[in-house]
């Protein structure tokens, strides 16, 4: 085992909820894949409502990179293609016919294979989208050669679901991605575990690769944490990065033949009776999760974890890149002098209140702002949660004031908007910090095209 | 509550654009955001939030300078009644000065604040709280007499000139309460500086200079205790004389973090560093003081925890904030040894590093800018 990287910058936020490690098959008959999943994907239908469909065929491809499909996880009939404002692709959703038909993509020794067949093989089934890179964390360009590839073995958000039991018993495949993935990069390929909480013989004996292990709390587990301690990104570098039981998925496409992207989601949150895990393949709708298994008041269901998660609909669907489905209230009440109370049970990072008397205590936390929107005042906060050795005020200040180069040497490449979620939770002046960093890795990312 | 909330609810309409009263909405706003954290959630982003907010913030600073405010109003009448050679109990004292530094109080907020409230909804937002801080450190640095519409347009030109112009909370250069106080003193000196002011009412015959007043002209032989120094017990602006209480504050600050502990310390290890150059010196019986004296005496102990530390115009970066506290530290102390114009030099030092501040953070970011180049430099020579 090489070195331990220690991150101490971070906070863990304790949530009540955790799914406990109980496995349910979900037996969704309603999925749906989400063209706003994707960043900067411009999608173009290939499918009417109520055409048949299996495993792996196409539903859609992006205007602007047409090689890249995106394709049906089941078989059955596409139900319905929601749109929104200005006619936006919002979902394309299909009704399982229960039968799992598959297209068959043709399995063939991976050692034989040369990187062409493999990029083919991968965008045809519509694998390739689990593939992305970083900066701007879009889909990975087929055309383009990573300088290495990193495969995060953990996941240290609030109530994160353990990729040691998603992967457990899938050894063969996971190795058989590593291995089609290592077609793919001339350089290394990182997979980066927990210092002490990852146990799994899949990780653990996985050839191929490169093991490094972290600890520490969140963002220990954000792929850029990792980058920027073993191969920091310079302008112009792309690293591309595939979460665990996605390289499953693509281990399995080449040792079967089919896509099949079954994989575990873990339900988890406080208003959840009981939080576990279910069996499904991507993009299943949460109703057979969460009906009758929530609490009775007004709640919000999301998609990922409740620093970086979508909101969705009470039975929406679990999105494409998403492990996880949180629950927790909705915070819409007013609080009488909330600001002068002294607070007790109120959890906050700043020590003015006094949870930080009580560190181990879990919370039931809504989605109430506590505050309003004000100009940045307080200094040297967000530092404390934030591991990299970039400014992150001043970073954001540069996004504001659309300042590109200022933005690129202040680092921007290096980090994504998750990376800023932490500073956004504990943020004095309540800004939109993750929308704010999105919007200059767009501004950039339109610059440069 | 509840009745209050539908009252609330009731009268809202009224105030939202289009009703009766929408050019006072941003007022309405902030009374209804003063009684009630609103109800809004969180629309993207992070779906959870800290329970912190600005009001939270400031309330805490406005705590901290609690200790002082008190300690500074009974001082106030203390003072009094010793310049005319009498001895009351406490409260005789507390009341006495607790009725000359109320009006400063009522004046320094009833104008700041309006400028703020009139600011915020000329351009539509909500009212920032930070003259919640501004408001109550204004009438602890000036002295217990000074007259009412001095400070009112001290508040006024400090607001509009200090902060507003710049374009309000956030954005301003200068301590906003530093700069209330640099106008008085240059606009009005007779009253901001001298032996006459610092006590209210005070017996002609008495001298009511301060120990700085005194050291200026080498008048160490009625000098106060160090005791006095410390625990606060001599003439001076109503909230600067007790380093004790002062430390108290600062301990607030520190526990909840929301004072720099970077800025505290490296001023006053700036003012110690100063005043142990000037011991080695020793030219005169000012530069002969022991080091450590100058943190207690003046506004030193109170610049360096409440003023310094102003998160908005010190040094924003954790590395320029070592470099900001301590030439303020030594600022402070080399004006008041230095020039016999200024006998507190803590005033003028902040103002100054609150203009060199954003220098320190460009170089301190600079030279991150700098190591992330050099990686790059690095990366291509090894290909």
């Amino acid at each position: 085992m090489s070195t331990v990287y220690n991150i101490k910058k971070g906070l863990d936020i304790k949530l009540l909820g955790e799914a406990e490690k109980t496995i349910v098959d979900l037996n969704s008959s309603l999925f749906a894949v989400k063209p706003t999943d994707f960043i900067g994907c411009f999608p173009k239908m290939l499918v009417e409502e109520g055409a048949e469909v299996k495993a792996g065929s196409p539903l859609f491809y992006d205007k602007y990179r047409d090689q890249i499909y995106f394709t049906s996880p089941v078989s059955g009939k596409v139900r319905e293609i929601r749109r929104g404002a200005k006619r936006k692709l919002l979902e394309v959703v299909i009704e399982s016919d229960g039968k799992n038909d598959a297209l068959d993509f043709g399995t063939s020794e991976i050692s034989a294979l040369s990187r062409e067949d493999i990029t083919a093989s991968l965008l045809k089934s519509g694998v390739w989208p689990v593939i992305r890179q970083r900066p701007y964390s879009i889909i990975a360009e087929p055309g383009e050669k990573p300088k290495s590839i990193f495969i995060p073995a953990f996941d240290s958000a609030p109530l994160a679901p353990d990729y040691d039991l998603a992967v457990h018993g899938h050894g063969k495949e996971f190795q058989a991605g590593i291995d089609v993935l290592s077609k793919l990069t001339d350089g290394d390929i990182f997979l980066n575990i927990h210092a002490e909480k990852t146990l799994s013989k899949v990780f653990l004996n996985a050839k191929n690769v490169k093991i490094n292990s972290f600890r520490g709390p969140h963002p220990s587990g954000n792929v850029s944490v990792h980058i920027s301690r073993l191969d920091p990104i310079n302008k112009g570098e792309v690293i591309w990065y595939v979460y665990p039981q996605d390289v499953i998925t693509i281990g399995r496409l080449f040792l079967t033949g089919k896509y099949d992207t079954t994989q575990l989601i873990a339900l988890t949150g406080s208003e959840v009776k009981k939080p576990k895990y279910f069996k499904t393949l991507k993009g299943a709708s949460v109703k057979n999760m969460v009906d009758g298994n929530v609490s009775d008041v007004k709640l919000r269901t999301i998609s990922g974890n409740v620093l970086t998660g979508d909101k969705i609909e009470k039975h929406g669907y679990v999105g494409y890149y998403h492990q996880q489905v949180t629950v927790i209230p909705e915070g819409n009440y007013y609080e009488f002098f909330g600001w002068a109370k002294p607070g007790f049970g109120k959890w906050s990072f700043s020590k003015s209140f006094p949870a930080f008397l009580t560190p181990n205590k879990k919370y039931r936390l809504d989605t109430n702002l506590h505050g309003g929107k004000r100009a940045y005042v307080m200094t040297g906060l967000y530092e404390k949660v934030f591991p990299f050795d970039i400014y992150p005020m001043q970073l954001i200040k540069a996004v504001l004031v659309k300042d590109i180069d200022l933005m690129e040497n202040l680092g921007i490449y290096e980090i994504d908007e998750e990376d800023f979620a932490l500073c956004e939770v504990i943020d004095t002046s309540k800004t939109d910090i993750q929308k704010i960093i999105r919007d200059g890795l767009d501004m950039i990312r339109k610059e440069m095209s | 509550m509840k009745a209050l909330r539908d009252f609330i609810d009731k009268q809202k309409p009224h105030f939202l654009p289009g009703g009766k009263f929408e050019k006072l909405h941003s007022t309405f706003e902030a009374f209804e955001t003063f009684l009630f954290v609103p109800n809004t959630v969180t629309k993207r982003g992070a779906h959870i939030r800290d329970a912190v907010d600005m009001k939270r913030t400031m309330i805490i600073v406005v705590l901290a300078l609690v200790p002082a405010l008190l300690f500074g109003m009974w001082n106030v009448g203390y003072q009094h009644f010793l310049s005319l050679g009498q001895h009351h109990d406490l409260l005789t004292n507390f009341m006495y000065g607790f009725w000359k530094v109320l009006p400063l109080i009522i004046v320094s907020y009833a104008v700041g604040l309006g400028i703020e409230f009139l600011f915020a909804q000329i351009r539509n937002e909500e009212v920032n709280e930070g003259f919640l801080v501004s408001g109550i450190l204004i009438p602890l640095i000036v002295p217990p007499e000074l007259p009412l519409w001095q400070l009112a347009i001290a508040v006024a030109f400090a607001v509009i000139f200090g902060k507003e112009v710049f374009g309000g909370t956030g954005m301003n250069v200068f301590n906003p309460a530093l700069t209330a106080r640099a106008f008085l003193f240059f606009a009005y000196p007779g009253n901001m500086s001298g032996e006459k002011v610092w006590i209210a009412d005070k017996l002609d015959s008495f001298s009511g200079a301060t120990p700085l007043g005194k050291a200026l002209v080498g008048n160490f032989n009625s000098f106060p205790s160090v005791h006095d120094m410390f625990f606060g017990f001599i003439p001076g602006s109503v909230g600067e004389t007790s380093t004790f209480l002062i430390l108290i504050g600062a301990l607030i600050l520190l526990i909840t973090g929301i004072g720099s502990w970077r800025v505290m310390l490296s001023v006053f290890a700036g003012g110690y560093v100063m005043g142990l150059l000037f011991n080695l010196w020793g030219a005169n019986a000012y530069m002969n003081i022991p080091a450590w004296q100058h943190l207690i005496m003046g506004g030193f102990a109170f610049g360096a925890v409440f003023m310094a530390t102003d998160p908005v115009t010190a040094a924003q970066t954790n590395r320029g904030k070592y470099y900001y506290g301590f030439l303020i530290g030594v600022m402070a102390i080399l004006i008041r040894v230095f020039n016999p114009a200024y006998p507190e030099g803590m005033m003028l030092a902040i103002l100054l590093l609150n203009v060199f501040a954003p220098l320190i953070d460009h170089y301190v970011v600079e030279s991150n800018i700098k190591r992330r180049l050099k990686r790059v430099r690095l990366t291509v020579t090894n290909q």
